[in-house]
């Protein structure tokens, strides 16, 4: 199966993000990540939304979303043409022995420390899956306490935003 | 001095402005402050039902009969939750339905108070779209939105919830002042005229085909365009079949006409899709029923697929031209392309389709014990009540010989539960359709098991004049659960006898409940029939009275089955006209159709 991000623009409502949810269970699609949140109209949210699924399958779901009345406008992310990030917030046993190892990992990573204990660090990281993936094989075997994920968010490369026209559309029904 | 309105009134208020003129409810706790003004409403006729399931399905029947918006009303928590049902069925189905539910004060929502149900919750994966409304000045452009939603695009089921404190707190916002309300829907914009490239693809691909079908559904019949389908089917001379939702949407009686397909079509209409070299599929959606097994449906056929649900398109068969739009606009502009193109030359494939149709009729048999055929109760209903007549069915049997067996000649004659199958349906819609039309026939083809779900609604019908008439066509049992019994299940049946036969050869229990009696003290006539010779004298003497609901039991041979049959999952090419019997294709004269 290929792993494809949809970016969902809805309408900034109570209730939007169980409809969208509900209609990938309930079609039987699994979704591996999601992020939801306002854009620059504040009228209007967008998510982020990964699903690992063929082809065929990906364009009824799509065309389902489309039916959704608060789901105003969806489009791939192609990771050719797209900036995909994740953020990851790690917390990471320490002690005296290892705790420079582990600060040579974060530099390697261009990650950083945001929290600092005796016996622990918690480490910030963004980037795409597979440098997080590469970044949590490296503090493992140190033991990794606790690990928190964002969800992937993406954004098209260049100057076109897929915001403007349906935007207008808000703006017009407001 | 501004003029204020509580929320229900400006409910009310909003039901007149947007035309509606019924409304099927029950009140309640939580949506009483709605009925109210309800009361005091000299446009909006409120119907009394006995059951919510009931009004849900009486606004399908009321919707399908007229084309126009069904509405049914009911309270928070059990009210809603009982209106699920018929709420999933017109769902599936693509009914144009709002249903106004009564819902606990906001300030209460999410603690489990007395009365309480998350009905939109519980009905967003059944609803075209549903509304928590959250303040009393957003209920008019609320109703507005819901009516737009429910009748426009692919039609469907919109619910709208109002929490007890919005009913009554008060606005300044008066519906008839500012009717229509700008509607908020900028993710709702549904495509209805077609792409004129793709249409004239269509065009092509129709005028070098050899052997075509237009394979018809409901959604012909939701655009509304009976006569635009005729006039293409003539133009272009290619044989027509009709699902089980779109009967009547061409006349069976026309010679193009081959019938219903499906599980349980005719031979002519099931072959004809499997042989066709091109299938012009408009507003149906290559449903199980219709295909079988999906792999084997249609082999050689290309596809042209017209639906206004982009959805739909691509979901079960890859299209070769697919078509978004409404139906009517698809039909219109498919005639003007095809005013450039040649006629198929169908010459060949015509001689082949009538060959099946002599061969495989469809028939049945009389049982040899002289008990009545439940076939021939239907047959006769269809014929002497007239072609202006509205059925509507529940489901099984029933469903499939009133479907099979009437003659149906116009649209909006044929009301049933195709998609859910949704047993009761029968009742409550028969009632629906007859207050939408109240100059017309209306019978309600029933079995007695389906009659035993809702036959409460008689009540309704005696007491708010409406004067429905329904064929129980009572062979004892769930039929067609029987039948698979008998087919599939080494006759063992289990739990299928009901007991309402004059005297069940297992239990020896004699008409429980005896229907006439049922129908009596439901403020009916009640009348009893099990000889075929005194069929047409029923049906006469039902159709005589007006004044009030009629029920007949038609007391039918228990062993009927419904023939021909696509067993569940098989390939429409395993027909059987009857129990193992298999049609015999042999149409190697003809050269035209060798395949």
């Amino acid at each position: 199966m290929t792993r494809h991000t949809l970016s969902v623009l809805v309408e900034n409502k109570p209730g939007v993000l169980a409809r969208v949810s509900g209609l990938f269970s309930r079609r039987g699609f699994n979704i591996e990540s999601l992020a939801v949140g306002p854009t620059e109209h504040p009228d209007v949210s967008r998510m982020t939304i990964v699903v690992a699924v063929e082809d065929l399958p990906l364009e009824q779901v799509t065309k389902q979303l489309n039916k959704l009345v608060n789901v105003l406008k969806i489009v791939e992310m192609d990771t050719s043409v797209s900036v995909q990030r994740e953020l990851m917030l790690i917390k990471v046993r320490v002690d005296p022995s290892v705790r420079s190892q582990v600060l040579e990992t974060v530099t390697l990573f261009r990650a950083k420390v945001v929290d600092v204990a005796p016996d622990a660090v918690t480490i910030e990281a963004t980037g795409t899956r597979d440098k997080l993936d590469a970044l949590i094989r490296m503090l493992e075997p140190f033991g990794i306490r606790e690990l928190v994920q964002s969800g992937m968010v993406a954004l098209g490369r260049g100057a076109r935003s897929i915001t403007d026209r349906s935007l207008r559309a808000v703006d017009r029904s407001a | 001095m501004t003029r204020e309105i509580t929320g229900a009134q400006s409910l009310v208020h909003s039901l007149e402005a947007v035309g509606a003129d019924v409304v099927f409810g029950i009140p309640g706790g939580a949506i009483l402050p709605a009925y109210d003004p309800l009361f005091d409403s000299t446009r909006v006729r409120h119907i009394l039902v006995r059951h919510e399931q009931g009004a849900g399905h009486a606004a399908e029947g009321y919707a399908q009969a007229t084309g126009r918006v069904g509405v049914c009303m009911a309270t928070s928590g059990p009210g809603a939750t009982n209106l699920v049902t018929p709420i999933a069925d017109a769902y599936m189905d693509s009914v144009p339905m709002v249903a106004i539910t009564g819902q606990v004060p906001s300030a209460s929502i999410g603690t489990d108070a007395f009365q309480e149900a998350d009905i939109c919750g519980i009905t967003l994966p059944i609803t075209k779209h549903n509304f928590l409304v959250q303040s009393v000045d957003d209920i008019p452009r609320t109703i507005a939105e819901a009516f737009h939603l429910a009748s426009t695009g692919r039609p469907g089921p919109v619910l709208v919830d109002l929490p007890k404190d919005i009913l009554q707190s008060v606005t300044s916002v008066l519906p008839h002042e500012i009717w229509p309300p700008t509607l908020d829907l900028p993710g709702y914009r549904p495509i209805i005229r077609p792409h004129s490239k793709q249409v004239r693809e269509a065009a092509k691909l129709i005028s070098a085909s050899r052997r075509p079908v237009l394979y018809i559904g409901g959604g012909v019949l939701r655009a509304r365009a009976a006569a635009e389908l005729r006039t293409l089917a003539e133009l272009t001379g290619i044989p027509v079949v009709t699902t089980l939702m779109a009967r009547g949407a061409f006349p069976d009686s026309h010679p193009q006409h081959l019938g219903m397909p499906g599980m349980h079509g005719s031979v002519a209409a099931v072959t004809a899709l499997q042989k066709a070299d091109l299938l012009i599929t408009l507003g149906a959606r290559f449903d199980d029923r219709v295909t079988g097994r999906l792999a084997s449906f249609a082999p050689h056929a290309a596809i042209i697929h017209a639906d206004i649900d982009p959805a739909e398109i691509g979901k079960n068969r890859t299209a070769d031209v697919p078509i978004v739009g409404d139906c009517r606009e698809v039909i219109s502009e498919l005639i003007a392309a095809l005013a450039a193109e040649p006629r198929p030359d169908l010459e060949g494939w015509w001689r082949t389709l009538d060959g099946w149709r002599r061969t495989y009729p469809l028939g049945y048999e009389s049982p040899a014990d002289g008990s009545l055929a439940p076939q021939h109760v239907i047959e006769r209903l269809g014929r002497i009540s007239g072609p202006e007549t509205i059925f509507a069915a529940g489901v099984g049997q029933h469903q499939m010989w009133a479907a099979q067996f009437i003659s149906y000649e116009n649209p909006y004659t044929w009301l049933n539960s195709g998609g859910a199958g949704t047993m009761g349906f029968a009742v409550p819609a028969a009632m629906g359709a007859k207050v939408g039309r109240p100059d017309a026939t209306v019978w309600a083809i029933d079995g007695d098991g389906c009659f035993q779900m809702t036959n409460q609604e008689l009540a309704t019908c005696a007491l708010e004049g409406i004067p429905i008439k329904v064929a129980i066509i009572n062979n004892g049992s769930l039929g067609m659960v029987r039948q698979w019994q008998t087919l599939f299940y080494d006759k063992r049946y289990s739990n299928t006898e009901l007991g309402t036969h004059p005297g069940s050869p297992r239990t020896g229990v004699k008409r429980v409940p005896d229907f006439v009696r049922l129908a009596e003290a439901l403020g009916c006539v009640g009348l009893r029939c099990d000889s075929a010779a005194e069929v047409d004298a029923t049906i006469e003497k039902a159709m005589a009275i007006d004044d009030a609901p009629v029920v007949v039991d038609f007391v039918v041979h228990p062993d009927a089955m419904v023939w021909p049959m696509v067993a569940a999952g098989a390939s429409n090419d395993d027909i059987r006209v009857a129990r193992d019997l298999a049609p015999d294709f042999d149409y190697s004269g003809d050269v035209e159709v060798n395949l």
